[in-house]
């Protein structure tokens, strides 16, 4: 009787501290949440948002429907195959005219240009030479008359593939494609094609910056695992000095030392190695050099952790079971630096990938990356729907990369080290 | 640990020397090159050229008299401590709110949190080119210090998460089971422990900071021009002795930087040691 008493009164107290509980940590909860918050929006504010911003403009295509906007209306309904009828050469007469009064025609011709080398000519020649709304019937007449391009299909086109308000101009552009006069996605002309080829030695310069790195940090990460943590820790100075160093110092450094008149090139003559200074910078040479010097504190870092967390243990097992010394080398110790050397070699790849600073100071006009390409069309040629576009291009290079790096370090410890 | 110990055969004694030799000329790569650029600025002579002509510390004086190093010396320095502080008040909230969130959702969040770390300097500096001018934030120091901050968060949120991953939260239940609130167990309790994770976490933030130079090359006017900003200038153009100096002063504040931060390291150690 007692006993069914004390159980009925566990279980009445039981429920309401299980919900009190859990009420609980669902306010411990949305706390903890709240806390994150402002970061977040933060975050959306000064990077996140900025960034959309910059892939929106990829695509962003409105130029030419504000400017001409009766043409891109009149050429809605035009199928492509012939010269579009009469309405629209008015329409481009009276939008030509209305955007010579408000001085926008230059916005129109820039964004027409792009598609069509020559275009900026004929829609300012066509506005300078335009003297008044034709007369009704007339309008093509006109125009062909001022400027003979208007009797082309191609020119028509062109207006008609940025009429917006979202195209996919810059990014075709972006990978050396474009769209031909019936709107097939065809190869880019050859003296616009030049985005591969940057793809390409971006890819390759990253790709040498991190086999060097890997060469070169492999038996100092291997020697600093190995030693007594004292003189290590000592050691490491070499490795964490240049790390916190400025980019801009170091790369100073190296054209101080590889420049013709250059503490290399002096030091080699001194010697009587050679006669003629050699050519070490401001090429690819250089660049490769001094974005090895910069990278590669990243290689040694998360290799030295990964070497750290095998046990010496397995080496002398290996040893006493009568394995040759690299034969243990390559069979035992090499496997378990795997995910060191991965997780290192991703990390400098992605790192380099978007390097700006250093090859803009070291390397030549054919050594320049990607993000030399995004800064130049962003601030000098303001051509800014393929600065976006190729942006784009390695953000999404970036991410895969990146998504990779974080499967293959999932577990592993995050370091505090990485310092861009 | 030691391998010497095990080194029995010549031919592990061979590999274990050729580690050495080859370590020894990676370390002289890294660090002769920062070596090498600084007794440059002390020369009399104006060619980066040894062996030295004689010595002075004209470069020196050219550097503190001249209104544009000192105000770009100025600049990085008002950048680099404003955005320090927003992303120590932003970076901490977050870390101690991901401690305690428990979710599905959490790996994507710290994914994007850690973000501004991995995606290209170019890209942000160019997206925020375009996100800040309309609304007048390019040329001004709170559009850089905002810049920055976004840059250097991440490393605050690695640095004080990896120290309240070794917080005991017992302390803190323990705290409040003696009737501490929750603000006050974390001034009395909470906050001195995980002190020196929130200084590595300040230096690494001002460390980013002070060494950016991608989005102030976009973003700043002439009057929020950084140390690093004119540096880029100065290599461009022609490289003055001056630049050397500058550099030697940028070094000098890198030293510092890793000298506390391994100072911090080491006390965090030896309380670990002892406790």
């Amino acid at each position: 009787m007692t006993a069914a008493l004390l159980t009925n009164a566990a279980t009445r107290t039981e429920l309401p501290l299980k919900r009190r509980l859990k009420r609980a940590e669902r306010a411990r909860q949305f706390k903890a949440l709240a806390l994150v918050v402002p970061l977040l929006l933060f975050l959306l504010f000064t990077f996140a948002g900025p960034i959309a911003g910059m892939l929106w403009r990829a695509v962003d295509d409105r130029e030419v429907r504000q400017v001409l906007p009766q043409t891109v209306a009149a050429l809605a309904s035009w199928d492509g195959k012939d010269l579009p009828d009469e309405k629209a050469y008015a329409a481009l007469a009276s939008d030509i005219l209305a955007a010579r009064a408000s001085a926008t025609i230059a916005i129109a011709a820039k964004r027409l240009n792009y598609a069509t080398n020559g275009f900026r000519t004929i829609l300012t020649s066509t506005a300078r030479n335009l003297k008044a709304e034709p007369e009704p019937g007339t309008a093509r007449e006109t125009l062909v008359k001022i400027n003979p391009a208007w009797r082309e299909r191609t020119t028509w086109t062109t207006i008609k593939d940025a009429s917006g308000p979202v195209t996919g101009f810059y990014l075709l552009a972006a990978l050396d494609l474009t769209r031909n006069v019936d709107g097939a996605i065809v190869a880019a002309p050859p003296d616009q094609a030049i985005y591969r080829d940057i793809f390409v030695r971006t890819f390759l310069i990253s790709l040498g910056v991190t086999a060097l790195c890997l060469i070169l940090g492999f038996p100092v990460a291997y020697l600093l695992a190995s030693l007594p943590p004292g003189r290590s820790n000592l050691l490491m100075i070499f490795v964490l000095l240049p790390f916190w160093t400025s980019l801009l110092v170091r790369t100073c450094a190296w054209i101080v030392l590889l420049q013709s008149q250059g503490v290399v090139n002096d030091s080699l003559h001194w010697l009587g190695i050679i006669d003629q200074p050699l050519r070490l910078i401001y090429n690819r040479f250089g660049v490769c050099v001094a974005m090895t010097h910069v990278l590669l504190p990243f290689m040694i870092l998360p290799l030295y952790s990964s070497m750290k967390a095998i046990s010496p243990a397995y080496m002398r097992a290996a040893a006493s079971l009568g394995a040759p010394p690299v034969t243990a080398f390559l069979r035992i110790y090499l496997p378990q630096t795997l995910p060191g050397i991965g997780a290192g070699s991703l990390l400098v790849f992605i790192l380099a990938l978007g390097y700006y600073i250093t090859p803009a100071l070291v390397g030549g006009a054919a050594d320049q990356m990607m993000s030399y390409f995004i800064a130049l069309y962003t601030t000098e040629t303001a051509n800014w729907g393929l600065a976006s576009a190729l942006g784009a291009v390695l953000l999404l290079a970036t991410i895969l990369l990146a998504l990779v790096y974080g499967k293959l370090v999932q577990g592993q410890q995050v370091t505090g080290g990485m310092k861009n | 640990m030691s391998n010497n110990s095990s080194l029995r055969t010549p031919s592990q004694r061979i590999a274990w020397t050729a580690t050495i030799v080859v370590s020894t000329l990676v370390f002289i790569f890294l660090i002769a090159p920062i070596l090498a650029i600084m007794p440059l600025s002390f020369s009399s002579g104006s060619y980066l050229t040894y062996p030295l002509p004689g010595l002075s510390l004209r470069w020196y004086d050219d550097f503190i008299n001249s209104s544009r190093w000192m105000n770009s010396l100025k600049n990085s320095m008002i950048i680099g401590v404003a955005s320090t502080l927003l992303s120590m008040v932003l970076g901490t909230l977050a870390a101690l709110g991901l401690a305690q969130w428990k979710s599905r959702f959490k790996p994507l969040v710290l994914a994007f949190v850690l973000s501004p770390v991995v995606v290209p300097g170019v890209i942000t500096a160019v997206g925020l080119y375009f996100f800040f001018a309309p609304i007048g934030l390019t040329g001004s120091y709170l559009g850089l210090i905002l810049a920055h901050t976004a840059l250097a968060t991440p490393f605050v949120v690695i640095t004080v998460g990896a120290t309240l991953q070794s917080f005991d939260t017992n302390l803190a239940r323990a705290a409040a089971s003696l009737g501490a609130s929750p603000l006050y167990a974390f001034r009395r309790v909470i906050l001195p422990l995980i002190l020196p994770g929130l200084a590595s976490g300040a230096l690494f933030a001002f460390a980013t900071s002070f060494d950016e130079v991608v989005i102030v090359l976009f973003m700043a006017g002439p009057e929020q021009r950084t140390l690093p900003r004119e540096m880029f200038s100065g290599i461009r153009e022609n490289i003055s002795p001056t630049i050397t100096a500058a550099a030697v002063v940028l070094t000098t504040v890198s030293v510092i930087l890793l000298a506390t931060l391994e100072g911090l390291r080491r006390r965090n150690e030896r309380l670990k040691g002892s406790s």
